[in-house]
């Protein structure tokens, strides 16, 4: 029971339930700067978390794990994305959410399918993460509600860096983290990602004087 | 028979100390805007002279416009009767559980809405609907709060939940934490306080409950008041005594009660001033950023509620 278990274990717990929250913050924000906010937020519980972890399980690389994850999701690329929608003028825009209780109404059916598919998984796990990973699963889910439900491409960006927040605390409370060389590369692979993000979102401003994702579709042939 | 005695005691509390609690809750805030306060007593002065004072009343006030205070302060004592205050397994909370406490806190808003609308000005009838899109929003958040409660003791009776978190010890549970954030929005916006209502103008468009009573007077407007200072602090015990429930008493001796009385006193102190910091920090907000607001609380409660199923059943 949740009484025996040591204080660090009830924090992983604890914040694993906030990281979950911070996801639902993610869809529900409408200011971009709130969103960037809770994506940092969301990094740096990431980060403890796999800390809190590594302490526990005794393994010294996820140390490492979580010093990448709090210096690129927590500071790096929050940082990054702060500073390029200060440049496209964007700080006080406000990204409205088009159906909020239907989102949420989803968002809340995603986290039920999410335990039920875990369950089985969760029976054959003696560690202490073994129920963080339906949690972990919803973080990965919203992540893609996030990218499907708006319309704009910074929240986007966001909503898949959040997917990429969820499939990496996956790993941590599946199976203690991937190797790594893997982890290395996914973060590098999330640092040029950022970088290119930053680099499209001009692009796109500069071809439709909106990054209205849904603009794109001006892009079809029948324009020429 | 003497622990019907000491719920008796313990209603008397709740009664005469309301208040009190709400005087204290003022003087903070005063404190941190730079004012000088008034006397802690002051409540209870403003309440002796509305006793004192005739009462005023349209032509075309009804039968439900006279009644409505009655029942409106019944159903809030009714309500403080079942909260436990100083002492945890007394008769009167066994009687009933905490949804029992939302119907009563219905019960009131429904006969305060009504009454608004009775005499027919503008203002109450404003006033009424603002208070029922409201409470439509902030008890499903409430009531899911309080599920999360019944999951983790097994019980929606008060006594066995403070009981339970009490014998749990010092434990970190996902599912609280969110329940206890939840139970703060819900409180602030159901006692009616900034950023939902502002309690301390009724010279405001966007009042809600300043404009439901707007009409009362003389004792009727003193038990209304009452009513709403007694609903602050029967939501400030309910959330200290249920999140941090240390200091209160299960053995009825001399010591036990006097460390309890000691130990809500101080926690109440606490609430209040934090209470006080946040309305000084915080501004009104639009009536419709409230939804907003309230979901946000739903949002939380539901959180709580999954934290509990997925992450503390093993």
């Amino acid at each position: 029971m949740l009484t025996q278990l040591p204080i660090y274990q009830q924090a992983i717990l604890t914040l694993s339930a906030m990281i979950l929250f911070t996801s639902f913050a993610l869809l529900a924000q409408s200011r971009v700067v709130s969103i960037i906010h809770a994506f940092a937020w969301q990094g740096a519980m990431v980060a403890l978390t796999t800390a809190l972890v590594a302490y526990d399980t005794g393994l010294h690389h996820l140390y490492i794990s979580a010093f990448l994850t709090l210096a690129l999701k927590a500071l790096f690329i929050p940082w990054l994305l702060h500073r390029l929608v200060r440049q496209l003028g964007l700080l006080r825009e406000l990204h409205t959410v088009e159906h909020p209780v239907m989102t949420m109404m989803i968002a809340t059916s995603l986290v039920i399918f999410c335990y039920y598919v875990a369950q089985p998984i969760e029976q054959f796990s003696e560690t202490i993460t073994r129920n963080t990973i339906a949690i972990s699963m919803s973080v990965i889910l919203l992540g893609m509600l996030m990218l499907i439900s708006r319309n704009k491409a910074v929240s986007q960006v966001v909503g898949f860096m959040s997917l990429e927040n969820g499939l990496f605390f996956a790993a941590i409370s599946a199976t203690h983290g991937m190797p790594m060389v893997v982890e290395l590369g996914i973060a590098f692979d999330v640092l040029i990602a950022a970088v290119i993000f930053g680099v499209f979102f001009f692009h796109i401003r500069d071809s439709f004087d909106s990054l209205d994702v849904s603009q794109l579709h001006r892009l079809s042939e029948s324009d020429e | 028979m003497s622990n019907w005695f000491l719920a008796l005691i313990q209603a008397a509390l709740f009664v005469i100390f309301a208040p009190l609690f709400a005087g204290w809750v003022k003087r903070v805030k005063c404190w941190l805007q730079n004012r000088r306060p008034p006397s802690l007593l002051q409540p209870y002065q403003d309440l002796r002279r509305l006793l004192s004072k005739q009462v005023v009343m349209s032509v075309d006030a009804s039968a439900v416009f006279r009644v409505a205070p009655y029942i409106v302060a019944a159903a809030t004592l009714l309500a403080a009767v079942v909260v436990p205050l100083i002492a945890d397994n007394l008769p009167t909370t066994a009687i009933a559980d905490v949804i029992v406490l939302a119907g009563f806190f219905a019960l009131a808003r429904f006969f305060l809405a009504l009454a608004g609308m009775d005499i027919g000005t503008a203002f109450g009838g404003m006033g009424s609907s603002r208070e029922m899109t409201i409470s439509a929003l902030a008890e499903p958040a409430m009531l899911m709060a309080v599920f999360t409660l019944a999951m983790v003791a097994s019980s929606t009776n008060l006594s066995t939940v403070i009981h339970y978190v009490l014998t749990d010890g010092m434990v970190l549970r996902p599912s609280l934490l969110f329940a206890l954030l939840s139970m703060l929005l819900v409180g602030i916006a159901e006692t009616g306080r900034i950023p939902v209502d502002n309690p301390a103008t009724h010279l405001e468009l966007t009042m809600i409950h300043e404009a439901m009573i707007l009409e009362y007077s003389g004792r009727h407007l003193a038990l209304i008041e009452w009513a709403a200072q007694l609903k602050l602090m029967i939501y400030s015990v309910l959330i200290i005594n249920i999140f941090f429930p240390w200091g209160i008493a299960s053995e009825f001796n001399w010591v036990m009660l006097g460390t309890a009385i000691l130990a809500i006193t101080a926690k109440l102190m606490v609430l209040g001033a934090v209470l006080a910091i946040s309305e000084t920090v915080m501004a009104k907000m639009r009536l419709f950023r409230v939804t907003t607001f309230l979901v946000l609380a739903l949002t939380l409660a539901l959180i709580g509620l999954l934290s509990h199923i997925v992450l503390e059943i093993h």
